[in-house]
């Protein structure tokens, strides 16, 4: 202990105290303050950029996500259409046959009613076609038979006789 | 600075001991034993090396007349001897002449300069201790030097790095990109981790400056150069007593009151009374030692550390064979190797050390129930 009192150097302390707070204010000055600003904003700037990219990361997941949320509505949608077409088409086709049906039947009965009173109007004619020919017959037939006295005795009696036979 | 270790220490041999022979007899020319043997003679070596020194000597022959030459730098030798008294330390050859200024004459007797008549006599007293008077020494010694010189590495390196990351987009280049990790470990390993989140920013540029400080000094210590700075008792009083200095004057209130008060509301005051009357002298007392431990524990490291070496290389010399010789220089090999971990080590000691006591002293939360520590 003597001996290190008896070392220790007065002058020596002074000037490390000195020189010592010297250097400690020009590196604060000059080296510490700009060193540690500069890796401080550079650690800053990595975890912002850390961020950044995870802020993207995100993002991404979120656009895809809604792509893809897109993609099935789209295809919902699509699916809904085709089967709304596939109604439509056969509700169409349905209403066609219908209409069809209906029209159809109205052709033929119209068709039935016209050759009805076609039919009709025909049987008419015969009749009275028939009926003329008959009387044109039955004139022939009478002016013929009347021609001579006997016949139209003969067809009287025919007549009568028929009559009678009614 | 590490390349090779190798051949810088063959070199450190090589200097220390071609200069020793000459060096020893050169300090000791005046004094009255001249036939010394060569264990005396490394014993004295190593105690002058491990002194400060008033010239920058870097080595000393013998020519074939036998006259010794030093080779080195004089330094300037400031005195306050009731008024400022400059002159070249190369005036006292080594401690061989006496140097008259005015009135006064000086003498460099063992490493320090007395106040003597003007034949130069050294009065002793009955423990061989010079008696002489001591003028106030504020010389610029070799230990003075070798702070500047850090200093200017450190002040250029450091800028350099600061300056880097401007040109350089934010990313260091140079020399200082070596540095960088460790001034990030001593930020997130030492400062944050021990002072914490909020307060460490404005005791970083002390500890990244004490740290580099220690550390580059500690490796010149190990440098052919042998310059034994931290291994200084004044050197590591005035680092101790800066970190004192600022533990104490940014201490908080909490740090106070936990010192007078150290239990707290743990118990009864009635019953605490009995507990300070030891704990409180304790506390107090724990304040200096705390500075104390660290600047004892540098000194006692470095000095070790050079002591050490020096004799293990001294041992070759006094084994003179090859066997021997050898021998020390692989232990002295292995040995300077833990002193380059023993430097680095030390530095980051006084370092978390202090950032330790910061943290305590910056302590904001109030303990309810103090640790009995």
């Amino acid at each position: 202990m003597e001996k290190l009192i008896e070392d220790f150097s007065i002058g020596l302390f002074f000037w490390q105290t000195l020189l010592f707070l010297a250097l400690l204010f020009l590196l604060w000055r000059y080296a510490w303050k700009p060193i540690l600003n500069a890796v401080n904003d550079r650690e800053k700037g990595i975890r912002d950029a850390l961020a950044a990219a995870d802020e993207a990361k995100k993002e991404m997941q979120n656009v895809t996500a809604d792509n893809e949320k897109l993609l099935k509505e789209a295809r919902a949608e699509r699916e809904s259409l085709l089967k709304e077409a596939r109604e439509i088409k056969e509700k169409i086709v349905a209403d066609a046959k219908d209409i069809a049906q209906v029209e159809g039947d109205k052709l033929i009965k119209q068709a039935k009613a016209s050759i009805e009173s076609e039919k009709k109007a025909a049987v008419a004619e015969m009749k009275n076609q028939v009926a003329e020919l008959s009387v044109e017959i039955a004139e022939k037939i009478i002016q013929e038979q009347l021609a001579n006295k006997e016949k139209q005795l003969k067809l009287v009696d025919d007549m009568l006789g028929d009559i009678k036979l009614k | 600075m590490m390349h090779n270790p190798l051949l810088r220490k063959f070199l450190l041999v090589l200097t220390f001991f071609y200069g020793l022979s000459v060096f020893g007899n050169s300090v000791e020319v005046s004094s009255e034993e001249k036939g010394k043997d060569l264990k005396t003679e490394i014993d004295e070596y190593i105690q002058h090396h491990l002194k400060d020194s008033h010239d920058f000597s870097l080595f000393s022959y013998t020519d074939e007349a036998g006259e010794i030459h030093h080779v080195g730098l004089p330094l300037p030798i400031i005195l306050w001897d009731n008024g400022l008294v400059v002159f070249s330390s190369s005036k006292f050859h080594h401690g061989e002449e006496l140097v008259t200024v005015g009135d006064n004459t000086y003498k460099l007797y063992h490493g320090k300069i007395y106040k003597t008549d003007s034949e130069g006599t050294i009065t002793y007293d009955e423990k061989h201790h010079a008696t002489n008077d001591k003028p106030l020494d504020f010389s610029m010694t070799k230990s003075v030097v070798m702070i500047i010189i850090t200093g200017l590495i450190m002040f250029f390196l450091f800028r350099g790095l600061a300056r880097s990351y401007r040109t350089n987009g934010g990313i260091a280049k140079g020399a200082g990109r070596f540095f960088e990790p460790i001034i990030l470990y001593i930020r997130d390993d030492i400062a944050i981790a021990t002072i914490g989140e909020k307060k460490y920013q404005k005791y970083m540029p002390f500890l990244l400056t004490i740290f580099f400080f220690i550390w580059f000094l500690n490796m010149f210590g190990l440098t052919p150069l042998g310059v034994n700075v931290t291994g200084n008792i004044a050197i590591t009083t005035a680092l101790a007593i800066l970190t004192f200095l600022i533990t104490n004057l940014s201490a908080t209130k909490t740090y106070w009151k936990h010192l007078v008060d150290p239990l707290g509301h743990s118990m009864p005051w009635y019953a605490k009374i009995p507990l300070y009357i030891i704990l409180i002298p304790i506390e107090l007392l724990g304040l200096f030692i705390k500075p104390f431990s660290l600047l004892i524990r540098l000194y006692a490291n470095m000095q070790a550390g050079h002591i050490v070496i020096m004799s293990l290389i001294g041992l070759m010399f006094i084994f003179k064979n090859w066997i021997g010789s050898s021998l020390s220089f692989g232990l002295a090999f292995a040995i300077s190797l833990i002193e380059i971990l023993v430097a680095v080590l030390q530095a980051y000691i006084f370092t978390m050390l202090s950032a330790l006591y910061f943290g305590f002293a910056s302590e904001e939360h109030d303990h309810e129930e103090a640790p009995l520590v």
